[in-house]
């Protein structure tokens, strides 16, 4: 990957998310959210890779993602979600939720709304409630889930002041993330190796269904779902693997691929070719996983530029009689026919890479060295 | 000790007057705190209301800017491919590696000089806008002092080549001559630029001949009556004796033909061959290496180190690196001239025209504010093996010393010091102890810092402060009320003594309660409940209740029964294991067997015998009676479950 540019930004960013194009247009992105964690002021920003008209010999782009806008986010930015063309919500470590408003007259953000107080402890020593980092949010337009350390699951409507649904309680240890599996349904994933599905029509704080690791209790960081399959689902863990699930069956992983060194922090499928996933990691890379078949010659498992991986992938429900073409290639778990090719897509090892978005051929990540970085020609 | 190497500097902490009141101090790693004291200097006991704040000193101020941590994050990168280079490449390729690493930390010097000028072209008020361009010399002068010394020490480029670098550094650092030559280039008529002849002198300083000749022809054209004097004098521009890379040439060939082309000029100028015109006059004594003459151009030479390459250039082409010194030195008196006495930047390249690095190293340190040139500098020219013999007399090497200096000052800013860890990585001495007493000091403000933070510490088996993060993080779960958490972060920590405090919680909570909180973590603990007995029996206990639900009923009884023949269970927790145990003896199938129920009589009279008695009447009282009806009842069951044991025992025997 040698049309990657890096961009120093002198703060730590921990959340990088393009902004959706509107359906059915042709546009490519062209624009991006970050935010960042451990400054002592901590900010989202609007960032542009788009052209300003200046245009370089080879009539591409000018490499470098230019600043839009930005403004003062209170707390560190846990997660950052685009609500829709025009507004971002963000979590906060405050336990905080706020969606800002991005003007793009006039090139501004203000915030158009918040719930201050979405997270908290209720401490026996502690007054009345001690706030509490939200870790998680998404969006499916109305509504907005926040998942929190405090175990809560909160439920928005972008109009609505008040949280529209809550459950206290709904885990005995941190949530780490949160997607919607199918309306009205959501999955978190914990700090003890759980995936759990949530349906809001039921009553009560108890989940309709729980996936585990089994023994090992490894915390799980990300979660993402299958952008046509909605029973496929993909986990990262505390330990570097990436754990494919298939909810319609069994409690247990369908694949467990052993991936980065340390913490994965985020996991995405690309959400028009599916068959491309991409995950990041404390451990400062950035891999691409190609689990296409119609590739026609791959000789050996992994290609030049990429890192050398053991694979553990267990069949642990047999599938070898259903038809293949029916199932997602992520969820073939014979041997012979994993075809995955691993990518790194970072030149050199840095400092953790926090998080990271796909959308059509463009990629952005940001790290804790302070930089953003974006590529367009992802499958060149 | 050593003599100090200058004057304190002074600097005034607004709204304390220390000449009215004493203050008083505290150091930390990075900064200090300052204060009033209420004692007064003088006897008076009038209490005037002082200054009511405490002030943060800080020392390292350039770790807060903006721009320059792009400098700190994008050197961390460079540094550390620094320290992975091969110890085993020798020579050629290793000198080649170090000379790209040095290349890459100028560049990034550059690209931060480069940004810190825009700004402060930018900036709106004139106070910042000072600011930022002192910055910009800053830099500037540290990406000098760095080029000099990538020539001097790594490069360690023998007599001729040494001469090329030089201009080189020269012509990179003396840059306003290019937009000059636009502009002159640019005008309708370039020789009759009111800076044409400055232009030229300039291009000659800087050895750009073929630069030179090229606007001297322009001159010929344009002036028909001095096109031969420009002709000759470009000629001999032309034909001076040069080292170009690809030549084969040795030094003494270079040496005489050089000699020659230097009669030559002598020749002209004795025969006033351009006695017409001033310019060229000058010119061509500038090319004998006039010292007269050089001097004369002092405002177009900028600084003394221009000078000194300008007059070897043309006097000394083949300098040695050993005679830099003397030829340094003169030219920095002569050109000072006694006017003005030599500024730090004039003594940190005398020193390193010296090859003295440690008084380099020295002096940058006391001149710059950051410790991030002299620390990476040293790191570099350590790896050049340059610095071997040089041991403090306090810590440990140079080197280390800067390094440990440097990422502490990273370690006390808000967000660097994660960039910090990899320094004390690469301190082979006191690194790991700096890094031990720096994370702990982190605050941990988020789960996700935390995680940051240990698994930083779990890389480096650093296992005290893993487990003292994890600590904290379960004392805080349990103030907020979070069991499940405190109780996963204590297994992670392997801390026993805190599972047991955790699950006492749990337990007490299923008394209160009768239900259990947390299921998804209990049920879920796998091998991790033997960290604690009081842990295993939570698990334990929580199973029997579900082998109950689950109608195992068999499962059930002997679960609980273990659970108190193996003393597992806490001994305030025994009656409520018996009264557990009522049920199963009250079901139609009969559960427990006659061995069991003996067992059950026995544990149900060593708890009553043990029972510490109620000293005082009243409530306590009432409880007694309360649980002596409890055990009356028990005593009843297990009687006549026994009854129904032995005889469907016998009568299963029998059959």
């Amino acid at each position: 990957m040698e049309d990657i540019y890096a961009k120093f930004v002198s703060q730590k960013i921990s959340k990088t998310r393009w902004r959706p194009v509107p359906a059915g247009s042709l546009q490519t992105a062209d624009t991006f959210a970050a935010g960042s964690w451990d400054n002592e002021e901590n900010y989202v920003s609007l960032w542009s890779i788009g052209d300003f008209g200046n245009l370089d010999s080879d009539g591409g782009f000018e490499g470098d993602h230019q600043l839009l806008c930005d403004i003062r986010h209170h707390g560190d930015v846990m997660d950052l979600q685009f609500f829709d063309q025009e507004r971002i919500v963000a979590a906060s470590s405050t336990g905080c939720v706020t969606v800002f408003l991005h003007h793009p007259n006039n090139q501004t953000l203000s915030v158009s709304q918040q719930w201050t107080a979405a997270h908290y402890h209720t401490g026996p020593g502690s007054p009345s409630y001690s706030s509490a980092p939200c870790t998680g949010v998404v969006c499916n337009s109305p509504e907005i889930v926040t998942v929190g350390e405090d175990g809560r699951i909160n439920l928005f409507r972008a109009d609505h002041k008040e949280a529209v649904r809550t459950i206290d309680n709904a885990d005995s240890s941190t949530l780490h993330a949160v997607t919607f599996l199918r309306t009205p349904e959501i999955l978190t994933v914990n700090s003890i190796g759980q995936l759990k599905i949530w349906d809001f029509r039921k009553q009560g704080n108890e989940p309709s269904q729980i996936l585990s690791l089994t023994g090992d209790r490894v915390p799980l960081h990300c979660v993402d779902r299958h952008p046509n399959q909605q029973h496929v689902v993909a986990t990262g863990g505390q330990d570097g693997m990436l754990s494919i699930w298939d909810v319609r069956q069994g409690t247990m992983p369908v694949s467990l691929l052993k991936a980065h060194e340390a913490e994965m922090w985020e996991v995405h499928f690309h959400p028009s070719n599916p068959d491309h996933l991409f995950t990041c990691s404390e451990d400062g890379s950035l891999w691409h996983w190609d689990a296409s078949t119609d590739v026609p010659e791959k000789s050996s498992l992994f290609n030049q530029g990429g890192r050398n991986s053991t694979f553990l992938s267990h069949s642990i429900s047999n599938q070898a009689n259903v038809h293949q073409s029916l199932i997602s290639s992520w969820l073939s778990t014979d041997p012979a026919k994993d075809r995955i090719e691993i990518t790194s897509l970072l030149p050199s090892r840095t400092l953790s890479v926090n998080s990271l978005d796909v959308l059509g051929s463009c990629l952005v990540c940001g790290t804790d060295s302070e930089a953003i970085y974006v590529t367009r020609q992802l499958f060149s | 000790m050593e003599e100090l190497d200058g004057e304190p500097t002074v600097t005034l902490i607004p709204g304390v007057n220390s000449k009215m009141k004493q203050m008083c101090f505290d150091w930390g790693p990075g900064e200090m705190l300052v204060c009033e004291t209420s004692f007064n200097k003088n006897e008076k006991s009038e209490t005037e209301p002082g200054c009511p704040f405490i002030y943060i000193i800080r020392k390292d101020i350039d770790v807060y800017s903006q721009i320059l941590r792009k400098l700190f994050n994008e050197s961390h990168g460079i540094f550390v491919g620094l320290q992975r280079i091969e110890e085993e490449l020798t020579g050629k390729s290793r000198k080649a590696q170090l000379v790209r690493v040095s290349k890459n930390y100028r560049s990034v010097i550059r690209a931060c000089m480069e940004e810190m000028h825009q700004v402060a072209i930018a900036a709106k008020d004139p106070a910042s806008g000072r600011q930022f361009s002192s910055q910009v010399s800053i830099l500037s002068a540290m990406e000098l002092i760095w080029n000099l010394c990538e020539i001097l020490f790594i490069e360690v480029a023998p007599a001729g080549p040494l001469l090329l670098h030089l201009l080189d550094w020269v012509r990179l650092h003396v840059c306003e001559v290019d937009s000059l030559l636009a502009d002159v280039l640019g005008s309708e008529n370039p020789s009759k630029h009111e800076s044409f002849w400055n232009l030229v002198t300039i291009l000659v300083l800087q050895g750009r001949l073929d630069e030179a000749r090229q606007m001297l022809s322009k001159e010929a054209d344009a002036n028909p009556s001095s096109a031969g004097m420009c002709r000759i004098l470009g000629d001999l521009m032309r034909t001076m004796p040069v080292l170009s890379p690809g030549n084969t040439q040795t030094l003494t060939e270079l040496e005489l033909k050089w000699q020659h082309w230097h009669e030559e000029c002598e020749r002209h100028l004795q025969d006033s061959t351009f006695a017409a015109s001033p310019h060229l006059e000058s010119l061509c004594k500038i090319l004998l290496g006039d010292e007269a003459a050089l001097l004369e151009q002092k405002e177009l030479l900028n600084n003394w180190y221009h000078f000194l390459v300008t007059r070897l250039l043309y006097s000394h082409p083949t300098v040695k690196p050993i005679d830099l010194h003397l030829y340094a030195q003169s030219s920095l008196d002569l050109f000072l001239g006694g006017e003005s006495s030599p500024e730090p930047l004039d003594n940190i390249l005398l020193a390193a025209f010296e090859f003295d690095i440690h008084q380099v190293i020295k002096e940058c340190s006391i001149a710059l504010s950051n410790w991030w040139f002299v620390a990476h500098l040293t790191d570099l020219l350590d790896h050049c093996k340059l610095l071997q013999s040089h041991n403090l007399y306090f810590g440990s090497n140079m080197r280390e010393f800067l390094l440990l200096e440097y990422a502490s000052g990273l370690f006390a800013h808000h967000s660097l010091w994660q960039l910090g860890v990899d320094y004390f990585d690469y301190c082979p001495e006191l690194g790991r102890v700096s890094l031990e007493l720096h994370i702990e000091r982190i605050p941990l403000s988020t789960e996700q810092k935390a995680l940051k933070v240990l698994r930083i510490c779990e890389q480096r088996q650093m296992t005290e402060q893993v487990r003292s993060i994890c600590k904290i993080l379960a004392m805080k779960a349990v103030r907020n009320n979070r069991l499940g958490s405190a109780l996963s972060w204590s297994i992670r920590a392997k801390d026993a003594a805190f599972a047991t405090l955790v699950s006492d919680r749990f337990l007490k909570d299923y008394c209160e309660r009768g239900c259990f909180s947390d299921l998804d973590l209990i049920d879920n603990l796998g091998p991790a409940m033997m960290l604690s007995d009081r842990l295993t029996f939570l698990g334990k206990y929580r199973e029997f209740h579900r082998f109950y639900g689950e109608k195992r009923l068999a499962d059930a009884a002997s679960l609980l029964l273990s659970l108190m023949t193996s003393q597992i269970a806490p001994r305030s927790f025994w009656v409520i294991l018996l009264i557990d145990a009522l049920p199963l003896l009250e079901e139609k199938e009969v559960v427990f067997s006659a061995e069991q129920t003996y067992e059950l009589m026995r544990c149900l009279e060593d708890f009553a015998s043990r029972r510490p008695v109620w000293r005082e009447p009243g409530v306590q009282r009432l409880q007694e009676d309360v649980e002596n009806t409890k055990l009356e009842m028990l005593r009843l069951a297990l009687a006549r479950n026994l009854g129904r044991a032995i005889i469907k025992e016998g009568s299963l025997e029998g059959s």
